[in-house]
């Protein structure tokens, strides 16, 4: 058994509580800690006669300093917009072509940095962080552009995105290929023929032997859209075939399921969700990664 | 201090102890939770909200299986950067018929509270498969068995009247057309006019991901193209103590 230390002189009271011989010293709580407990509550008392907290019939007690965040984020978002709005009402109404050539403007500045911006937001998942896209969808670094590399063509391109017939209007961004293949349009044979003299436009065929008759091909079936020469044609979303730009791919077997399936890649419209003033900084930023015509 | 020495009983009985603990706990829950059943200002009143379809709804149950909520939250909080970012903020109204909600607690990826429409079908079929394939930078894992698993809609019925046993509106009709609403979804050829009719006209109906058969992958498009576009924010304004 522990020998039980001597109680001295100026020790502190126990509580009179005593188990087994063992004592309990009473250690009051420091001053300055039960202050600061009290003014808690207190402070707790005034909260909710400031903020909004007491349930009442209908609804809780709005407080004294009528708080709301759903009011809050409104004033902020009013607020930034207001601050933006010269620059953005100048942005709406300017002329896109000649804006473009002058890159020095203020105006350009501000239309480039919050376009990356909201490049960065909305479109990044498709065309990737650097726009360089990725299979199925376009790199927007090159110049090869589908619908027209104009700012004028990417404007609208953003508005209504691609293939989203909804109103009339849309329809500037709709095209469809037919699907050589599986509606019968095309026989095996030829279809094989064609992708032979698709491939010799931008470099060497699968078999050299196809391409004079996909030649003849190409010629009945393609050349409407895509040129004669394979050029492509941007009024109707026709890709340049000649470029060695492939947006699915370029080899035999990728080619073949464009042709025998056709492809039909869609872009979201984005003018219910941007405002004209964002659509155009983002065409702007677009212009500008290095394939703007 | 007579009342202080009465706690010695509480102290001494661990039966009484237990009662007092639960009633002040209980108090505390009063007072927090049972407001939130009467107040009219809880679930805001807006329009357009409906419960999920058939297909919708098994589409849901995918994004619940995966654990999509340990990365991805849908709650677009009332703050600037994330409403600019991701849209209008979320209202309570939009998860009234979530069970459970999936507002999450946690973003290693993005919100998709309101992902609905952001991106093509085509796109979210590409991502799911190989989510780097479209976004390098992405840590999210691939999902490629979803195309691969096909999925009939034999017990859909049942979810949908487990649903309405926890306070969903679906109609008898709506449970017994169940099945025939989740296939004519995924099939734009298909008599849908039923479908429309019961759950309205902005029902997406598409083969969502563009191969014959419906699997788990069109389920779960059908659902991520409706997240967050059902409520019309034209005629929303934001009121009191919120």
């Amino acid at each position: 058994m522990a020998k039980q230390p001597e109680k001295k002189k100026d020790d502190v009271e126990t509580t009179g509580h005593s188990w087994d011989g063992i004592e309990e010293y009473n250690n009051p709580l420091p001053k300055w800690w039960v202050w600061v407990f009290y003014a808690t509550i207190i402070w707790g008392i005034g909260y909710t006669i400031a903020y909004p907290a007491w349930p009442g019939i209908n609804q809780a007690t709005s407080g004294l300093l009528n708080w709301s965040t759903r009011a809050n984020v409104a004033d902020e978002i009013e607020t930034v917009a207001e601050r933006n709005a010269p620059k953005n009402t100048a942005l709406e109404e300017v002329e896109l072509a000649s804006f473009v050539e002058d890159t020095d403007s203020e105006l350009y500045a501000y239309a480039r940095s919050s376009g990356a911006a909201i490049y960065q937001t909305w479109c990044a998942q498709c065309h990737g962080s650097g726009a360089a896209g990725a299979k199925g969808y376009p790199n927007l670094q090159d110049d090869a552009w589908l619908w027209g590399g104009t700012i004028e063509d990417i404007h609208t391109t953003i508005r209504v995105g691609v293939r989203n017939p909804e109103t009339d209007e849309d329809y500037a961004r709709v095209s469809e290929m037919p699907a050589f293949g599986a509606d019968g349009l095309l026989e095996e044979e030829q279809v094989e023929q064609v992708v032979n003299y698709v491939m010799s436009m931008s470099g060497e065929p699968k078999d050299a032997s196809l391409v004079e008759a996909g030649e003849e091909v190409y010629l009945d079936n393609c050349a409407a859209c895509h040129r004669d020469n394979g050029g492509g044609d941007p009024f109707v979303g026709a890709p340049n075939l000649a470029d060695a730009i492939w947006l699915y791919g370029g080899d035999y077997e990728t080619i073949r399921e464009t042709v025998w399936n056709s492809r039909y890649g869609n872009m979201p419209q984005w003018q219910d969700r941007l405002s004209e003033a964002e659509i155009r900084a983002v065409a702007t930023y677009v212009h500008q990664l290095g394939g703007g015509e | 201090m007579a009342i202080l020495e009465k706690h010695k009983v509480l102290e001494k009985n661990v039966t009484l102890l237990a009662i007092f603990a639960f009633l002040v706990v209980t108090i505390g829950g009063i007072v927090q939770i049972a407001p939130l059943f009467w107040l009219e200002n809880t679930i805001e009143d807006v329009e357009g909200m409906r419960p999920y379809t058939p297909l919708e709804l098994a589409g849901r149950d995918i994004y619940v299986r995966e654990g999509c909520y340990v990365c991805h939250s849908q709650m677009i909080r009332p703050m600037r950067d994330e409403v600019e970012r991701y849209g209008h903020y979320s209202l309570a109204a939009e998860s009234k018929y979530d069970h459970p909600f999936q507002w999450g607690s946690k973003r290693t990826g993005p919100d998709l509270a309101r992902v609905g429409g952001r991106y093509s079908d085509d796109w979210h079929v590409d991502h799911f498969s190989n989510p780097q394939s479209v976004v390098p930078e992405s840590v999210m894992p691939k999902y490629s068995f979803l195309g691969r698993t096909p999925i009939d809609g034999e017990y859909i019925a049942d979810s949908l009247r487990t649903h309405r046993f926890v306070g969903v509106p679906y109609s008898d009709e709506m449970i017994e057309n169940a099945r025939a609403d989740f296939t004519a979804q995924a099939d734009p050829d298909s008599d849908f006019d039923g479908l429309l009719e019961r759950y309205g006209e902005k029902v997406n109906v598409r083969n969502f991901d563009g191969a014959p058969g419906i699997t788990e992958m069109d389920a779960l498009i059908a659902y991520m193209q409706m997240l967050g576009t059902l409520v019309d924010f034209s005629t929303f304004e934001h009121s009191g103590t919120r």
